[in-house]
């Protein structure tokens, strides 16, 4: 490295950022675990007993198995149709390209509790949906689809959607589009093609979409309280439940380390498989 | 020949109308609020009986959603202000480095993208209240800027990755110095990350809820708080016209930014 590349890429810049994150991030995150670990709501007693209150209530794990269940099915139904979009990204005009990526980011950028009021109007007793299978008499009376968790799993697929699609336009655009020629010469259709050339080979921007898409599903607190209603609890409610309106501190606490822990187990598991296509993809 | 046409058609018509009913969903919903906001009805039915701007009028005396706005608007500024530099100095001390300690600082550094925000407002809250800290603007600017990072540092971190080293090497035999081949060189050529990033983080700050609720005090009201506070209890149509406020002003920013930063490349 020559004297300026040095002198600029100093490894002091990075002291700022490493001293605001080891005080307000690192160590709020180790008081957190810290408060796990007391029995009590006064913090007098330490012990595991959080742990074993939520581990033993099946309340508990119902809440967390409808999380992650949440987070399973948003995934599956943004990777069925962003996948689609991803792949005629590539087989439009650059005019088109510059419009279709403007449709997908300007989602992200826009306030997350708008996009969720948009369903609240959609999804509602006098919502478009209702009204349309209202009017073709296809129901009687109105569907109950906001408070249910099929409402939350549609508002959530479509307000995730954008991360899921961005890291598939990268990874197909990366394709060698000879492959899909040679597989054509070679006498392959064009499903038989796609089944088995291009989605493997897209394998990678596959896994780097469910991760972003699940680990934002299951942590989408607006999302999930305004469309799921009180009744229909989800992790992070459940948190806020603890933390603000129990004033439940060490309970709010455990329920947060555990909740995080299962995030980063399944984002793990979404990685491992990642490396695990890469092996596939190049074999 | 027949059954090649059939098949390749049909895999046209399957991925065409996946992707048209993808389209169709990522614009429908934004549309709805639009519509919605101009009813002259105080229901949220869709479509609207009647269409008028009253909801947008009576913003204008909605002086509590006015300062929610404001606060909003300030606690972002500084946020974005302080992930930009923050951001950007990490991000050339560790963008070209390959070393463990690099590599395990960005791993740091982006940690809060993927970590719940909600779990890490609650920590904030006790390491506040523990270190005798009230709550105040400060702890709010201070916590939506741990979310904030990451954006900054990741496209930055993309146009220098992207930057020729040879250039800040010739700079350097030529007698520039470090901050000057700073400015002159490396600084134009990482502009349009940092304000890519810059702008995301921006987005993202005046968008914040989980980090707000436990890091406001009881005076300082958020806009995004306060708009869900009325979709969960009242439905205030004036929310709508918030809402239509909001898009409008996104959609131009994000136009404006494509201009200035090439932002959609920046996202990708």
């Amino acid at each position: 490295m020559s004297q300026a590349a040095t002198d600029f890429g100093a490894w002091r810049l990075a002291l700022p950022l490493a001293g605001f994150f080891a005080l307000f991030f690192l160590a709020p995150l180790g008081l957190l675990a810290a408060v796990s670990l007391f029995a009590d709501s006064e913090l007098s007693r330490l012990g595991l007993d959080q742990y074993a209150k939520f581990l033993g209530d099946p309340f508990n794990w119902r809440v967390l198995g409808d999380t992650i269940l949440l987070g399973f099915q948003v995934t599956a139904a943004t990777l069925l149709f962003g996948y689609p979009l991803a792949w005629l990204f590539h087989r439009v005009s650059r005019r088109l390209q510059t419009g279709l990526i403007l449709i997908v980011i300007l989602p992200l950028l826009t306030s997350v509790v708008v996009r969720t009021f948009a369903w609240i109007v959609i999804l509602g007793r006098q919502g478009i949906v209702n009204s349309a299978l209202l009017a073709l008499g296809l129901i009687d009376s109105p569907l109950a689809l906001l408070y249910s968790h099929l409402g939350v799993v549609l508002a959530l697929a479509q307000v995730q959607m954008p991360l899921m699609v961005l890291p598939l336009i990268t990874s197909l655009g990366k394709l060698d589009p000879n492959l899909a020629d040679a597989s054509a010469a070679l006498g392959a259709g064009t499903w038989r093609t796609f089944l088995r050339v291009i989605l493997p080979l897209s394998l990678p921007g596959i896994v780097a979409g469910c991760m972003l898409t699940f680990g934002a599903a299951v942590t989408a607190f607006i999302t999930q309280s305004l469309i799921g209603g009180a009744r229909l609890v989800y992790m992070p409610l459940y948190i806020y439940q603890q933390a603000l309106t129990l004033q439940n501190w060490p309970f709010a606490a455990a329920v947060s380390i555990i909740f995080m822990l299962a995030v980063l187990l399944f984002v793990m598991l979404f990685e491992r498989l990642g490396q695990l296509s890469r092996g596939y993809a190049h074999a | 020949m027949r059954r090649a046409t059939i098949d390749a058609l049909s895999f046209h018509v399957v991925m065409g109308a996946l992707a048209g009913t993808t389209l169709i969903v990522l614009i429908g919903p934004t549309l709805v609020v639009l519509i919605t906001s101009f009813t002259n009805s105080f229901s949220l039915k869709f479509p609207p009986p009647g269409y008028s701007v009253r909801w947008y009028v009576a913003l204008i005396d909605a002086w509590q959603i006015q300062a929610a706005a404001l606060n909003s608007l300030e606690v972002a500024l500084l946020c974005t202000a302080l992930s930009v530099a923050l951001g950007t100095a990490a991000a050339l001390a560790i963008a070209r480095s390959r070393s463990r300690l690099a590599r395990a600082l960005d791993a740091l550094f982006m940690s809060p993208l993927v970590l719940p925000s909600l779990a890490f407002g609650l920590a904030a809250l006790m390491f506040f209240s523990l270190i005798g800290v009230p709550l105040s603007f400060a702890t709010l600017v201070i916590g939506h800027t741990v979310v904030g990072v990451p954006f900054v540092l990741r496209t930055t971190s993309a146009s220098l990755q992207q930057l020729d080293p040879a250039l800040l090497e010739s700079s350097a035999s030529l007698g520039a110095g470090g901050l000057y081949g700073f400015r002159r060189i490396t600084l134009p050529l990482i502009r349009s990350g940092m304000l890519a990033g810059g702008f995301i983080a921006f987005m993202a700050s005046f968008d914040n809820v989980p980090v707000s609720l436990f890091l406001s005090d009881a005076r300082t009201e958020m806009l995004p708080i306060r708009l869900w506070q009325i979709l969960e209890n009242s439905l205030d149509v004036r929310a709508a016209a918030v809402a239509g406020v909001l898009i409008l002003v996104t959609v131009v920013l994000v136009i404006v930014m494509e201009r200035v930063s090439g932002l959609s490349r920046q996202m990708r």
